[in-house]
């Protein structure tokens, strides 16, 4: 590393916050795409399986929230992929690198959702996990990334109440109702505890050296489970996982997540992966059209 | 084309920068910007500025730089090489 690198690393490191303009190493400006990319497209293919739901769901409300929460996530993807962009990958790249599988999104959206209480799980806790690292980038250290994320998390906020609300209305209803949400509870713990990635130091996390997040991935799962075991306890619902417990000095224990399923489902072989990027192959097709029309 | 998008949240406060959108022309500019920073009521106002109109200040002379008393505080290097260059193209383009 030379020595005008080391000196940005060290910058870096203390909390320093660098602009479009500034230089970056290279290795850097390459992380930061990488990582910033795949966030676009997790928001990007995270709106496919709600989008399932819009015509589906239970009320008009419900469809209007929905549609809402959509249309956000969507605004999300525009917002990171210019941040993206800035950094030198141009969109339409990026775009062919998600169809053809080179760039990933994340494994919480390679799932199907088969009934609507998979829809109240989404909005509530897979939204809730993912709010979690989001906010850990609210101190990222390319600053025009910390910026977006401001506005983001404070839209992911009321999207975590509507999940919860979705919740409370099946909760409060029939056992029938109440059967749903453990089901999907059920289906979606796996997933859920896989989310965060698998537990290494933070120190040897490239992300983290860079201080791209300023968290590491146990620290994230940490807080997952502290802020939310809690509040699944209380309505009543069960943790599909006989040894999560919290230990006196406040640290969650929990069967291994099955960091095999994560890496399959991430690198495209997930139920509903390729159905998903055939879909956005489709309508990216579909659509060209209007962005040649725009562009001309 | 890429737009600056500056954010007002409230009546009274201060323009911050809050992204960019890319567009042909302002009038694409205008439509995305109010659809991803306005969409929601979150701006009292928006500004839209083309990049290349931004003309941005990063370096600052520091006047109070005790260095000149001393030798570490002259870096002549660079300059006597630019001074060199500039003798060097006068007297061959003469």
């Amino acid at each position: 590393m030379d020595a005008r690198t080391q000196e940005f690393l060290g910058y870096v490191q203390d909390g320093g916050q660098v602009e479009a303009t500034d230089w970056l190493p290279d290795e850097y400006r390459q992380k930061l795409i990488k990582f910033i990319e795949m966030h676009a497209n997790s928001e990007l293919m995270g709106v496919l399986p709600e989008r399932e739901w819009i015509l589906k769901a239970p009320t008009l409300q419900r469809k209007l929230a929905l549609t809402a929460k959509v249309q956000d996530e969507v605004g999300h993807a525009q917002l990171i992929y210019r941040v993206a962009e800035d950094l030198g990958k141009p969109r339409d790249e990026m775009f062919a690198d998600l169809i053809s599988g080179k760039a990933k999104f994340h494994n919480v959206f390679h799932y199907p959702t088969k009934t609507w209480g998979d829809v109240g799980v989404i909005a509530w806790l897979v939204d809730a996990a993912a709010i979690i690292s989001q906010k850990a980038l609210l101190k990222c250290s390319y600053a025009p990334y910390a910026r977006i994320m401001k506005k983001i998390c404070w839209e992911e906020s009321f999207h975590i109440l509507h999940g919860r609300d979705v919740i409370l209305a099946l909760m409060t209803g029939t056992d029938a109702q109440r059967e749903l949400v453990q089901e999907a509870l059920n289906r979606w713990w796996g997933p859920l505890m896989q989310f965060h990635g698998n537990p290494i130091p933070r120190e040897e996390d490239p992300m983290f050296v860079w201080r791209i997040k300023s968290q590491g991935n146990e620290e994230a799962r940490q807080q997952f489970l502290e802020g939310y075991v809690p509040q699944i306890w209380e309505l009543g619902l069960t943790v599909p996982d006989p040894n999560l417990r919290r230990t006196d000095d406040g640290v969650w224990e929990y069967s291994e997540p099955d960091w095999a399923e994560l890496k399959s489902v991430v690198t495209g072989h997930g139920p509903r992966s390729q159905d998903r990027l055939a879909f956005r192959a489709r309508f990216l097709e579909q659509e060209q059209w209007v962005r040649d029309a725009i562009a001309a | 084309m890429i737009f600056e998008v500056f954010r007002q949240e409230k009546k009274g406060q201060a323009f911050a920068h809050a992204g960019s959108v890319e567009a042909p022309d302002a009038a694409f500019a205008d439509a995305w910007a109010r659809e991803q920073y306005g969409r929601r009521g979150e701006s009292e106002a928006l500004w839209l500025v083309p990049r290349t109109s931004i003309h941005a200040i990063t370096e600052w002379a520091d006047e109070f730089d005790l260095k000149y008393r001393r030798v570490d505080g002259y870096s002549i290097k660079s300059r006597l090489a630019e001074a060199r260059e500039r003798a060097s193209a006068k007297s061959s383009g003469a």
